[in-house]
């Protein structure tokens, strides 16, 4: 972005919450396809350092576009996107910020687990040697180290999601962008790499936009969650969410979090009435 | 980033636990069984083939049984194999030709979409022009026969590989290609790292396809050419024996030239099984 829109933004947005300036924020932005669908209209968002956002709606409310276009897959139609607190780079993205995680794990078939995590680095032009440790350190995190040799056709659909996330992390980014990362997985395991996002995020401070349609999965693991509705693709509610205990098994079982469910849900319901879709 | 997530290795790690999938291995009695099977059918093959000669008794002008070609082969080998090392030589100088041709063209090919639209017109039509209506202009402005055969066997293999190359360049995941924008990748490291490497099985199957036609087309456009003398190769050998009704001769370069082409297909499959046998579908066994 430029140096104009940057102050522009710092200057605009005080984030009565915050006084850290967003990661990153979306200013009015708008969003239509080459087939004339509005995708997005008008959609603003203060990302804030260290938070766990949900993104939450119905199909076609453009929350996956939302995602595509903070991680500079498709410019904005009109609006901006901006980085307060990042050092912007030609194509107008943070340098090396950026983690995203697909709703498919989108490996290399051909590149072993080690070759796949090697990517970001290897495209920045570090050689493997001095990215050996740090990828070795990022596939212990998620639970591969045994695993760095295997091609992915040998992995359950489970462990090839931990190497899209270990690869998303291999660049150690302030932001993560997560699109539907588990909409795939069966419960058993979808629920466990819920467990380990949770506590990656905790441990590393990393930033996470998390994309999905799952109310549960969303109040299990975010302190913000934004419901969008559809057509025209909009922030519906921007609701927080906070705990008083640990996020885990007793946390899943306990009155806080049935509630937190049906607040959402009930948001999302009235979301969906507003859009005026069936979904 | 000094996080760890015990996972995978304990055992209430549920259905992510770590598998490790086994490649499957083959039983040593698959292994003699595979061996054994396609040598023995091959044998009573033959041996049928010398049965039916000897009973009806076929005279070796009109069908010679196997010995005959055997023998042909002993007596005729000085004949024979330089004329197999010219047919080799024209047929994998062309493969070469059109496997470096090949890939390079479509690499250019996907480069523009007015590139497309301007060159794979001409390319279709000179696939599709039959080899040997072309031949005989090929000798004309060829500078010897041997280049002209090496165009025409080039022509045929050129064109199987450029179209599975561009098949297989324009057929990456788009995610990926989308993971390599997200990186700020160029587009040599897009082409090195992801097209070229996602192309690999489509490349294979042309080249499988390609070594195939290479000898083939390098026996029409021989058998266009009627080269003959010292230069020339197992077709003009075959149509030579052909005229002088040396029948177990003419076998005997027929079965020069099948040998050719099975060891064509089995070092191409070879070829094809090494890049691929950790991770694409093709090449991996399956249990089940």
């Amino acid at each position: 972005m430029t140096e104009a829109s940057l102050i522009d933004s710092t200057t605009k947005s005080p984030s009565a919450t915050s006084t850290a300036r967003p990661v990153v924020s979306m200013r009015h932005v708008s969003k239509v396809f080459s087939n004339g669908t509005l995708a997005l209209s008008d959609m603003s968002l203060d990302v804030l350092r260290g938070e766990f956002i949900s993104l939450l709606g119905p199909s076609g409310c453009g929350k996956s576009t939302a995602l595509r276009i903070i991680a500079g897959l498709g410019a904005p139609s009109s609006g901006s996107i901006d980085w307060p607190s990042s050092r912007i780079n030609s194509r107008g993205l943070p340098e090396g910020d950026i983690g995203f995680v697909f709703q498919e794990p989108t490996l290399m078939p051909w590149q072993t687990v080690f070759g796949n995590v090697y990517l970001p680095l290897r495209l920045r032009g570090v050689a493997k040697k001095a990215a050996s440790s740090q990828i070795m350190e990022t596939l212990a995190a998620v639970g591969l180290a045994d695993f760095a040799n295997a091609y992915p056709r040998e992995l359950s659909g489970g462990m090839k999601m931990r190497v899209s996330i270990a690869r998303a992390l291999v660049t150690k980014p302030k932001l993560l962008l997560m699109d539907e990362p588990f909409a795939a997985l069966d419960e058993i395991t979808r629920q466990k790499l819920n467990d380990d996002v949770l506590q990656l995020w905790k441990n590393s401070g990393v930033t996470v936009i998390f994309v999905t349609h799952s109310v549960f999965e969303s109040v299990y693991l975010s302190n913000r969650i934004v419901v969008m509705r559809a057509r025209p693709g909009q922030v519906f509610t921007d609701m927080p969410v906070h705990t008083s205990q640990e996020r885990d098994e007793l946390y899943r079982a306990s009155e806080e979090y049935r509630a937190g469910c049906f607040d959402v849900s009930k948001a999302l319901q009235d979301a969906i009435h507003v859009g005026g879709g069936a979904h | 980033m000094s996080i760890s997530i015990e996972t995978t290795r304990d055992a209430n790690a549920g259905t992510d636990a770590a598998v490790a999938v086994l490649i499957p291995r083959t039983s040593t009695q698959e292994k003699v069984l595979r061996i054994v099977v396609p040598i023995v059918t091959v044998l009573i093959v033959v041996a049928l083939w010398q049965g039916i000669v000897i009973a009806n008794h076929i005279p070796k002008y009109i069908l010679p049984g196997p010995w005959d070609v055997a023998l042909s082969f002993s007596t005729d080998w000085p004949i024979l194999l330089p004329a197999l090392w010219v047919t080799l030589q024209i047929t994998f100088g062309a493969l070469f030709v059109a496997l470096i041709g090949g890939v390079a063209m479509a690499v250019i090919l996907v480069q523009s979409r007015w590139i497309e639209l301007a060159v794979y017109p001409l390319t279709v039509i000179l696939q599709v022009t039959p080899i040997v209506a072309i031949a005989p202009l090929l000798l004309i402005y060829a500078p010897n026969t041997p280049t002209a055969l090496l165009i025409c066997a080039f022509l045929v293999a050129f064109f199987p590989i450029l179209s599975n190359m561009v098949q297989g360049l324009k057929s990456v995941d788009h995610n990926l290609l989308n993971l390599f924008d997200l990186y700020g990748a160029s587009r040599w490291q897009q082409l090195i790292y992801l097209k070229l490497p996602a192309a690999q099985p489509y490349f294979m199957g042309g080249l499988r396809i390609g070594g195939g036609l290479a000898l083939i087309a390098a026996v029409v456009a021989e058998f266009a050419a009627g080269s003959s003398g010292a230069g020339s190769g197992l077709a003009f050998r075959l149509l030579e024996a052909q005229y002088r009704l040396n029948i177990p001769r003419l076998f005997a370069a027929l079965l020069l030239l099948s040998a050719t082409g099975v060891a064509i297909f089995g070092l191409t499959s070879f070829i094809s099984w090494l890049a691929l046998r950790h991770w694409h579908e093709s090449a991996i066994r399956r249990e089940n």
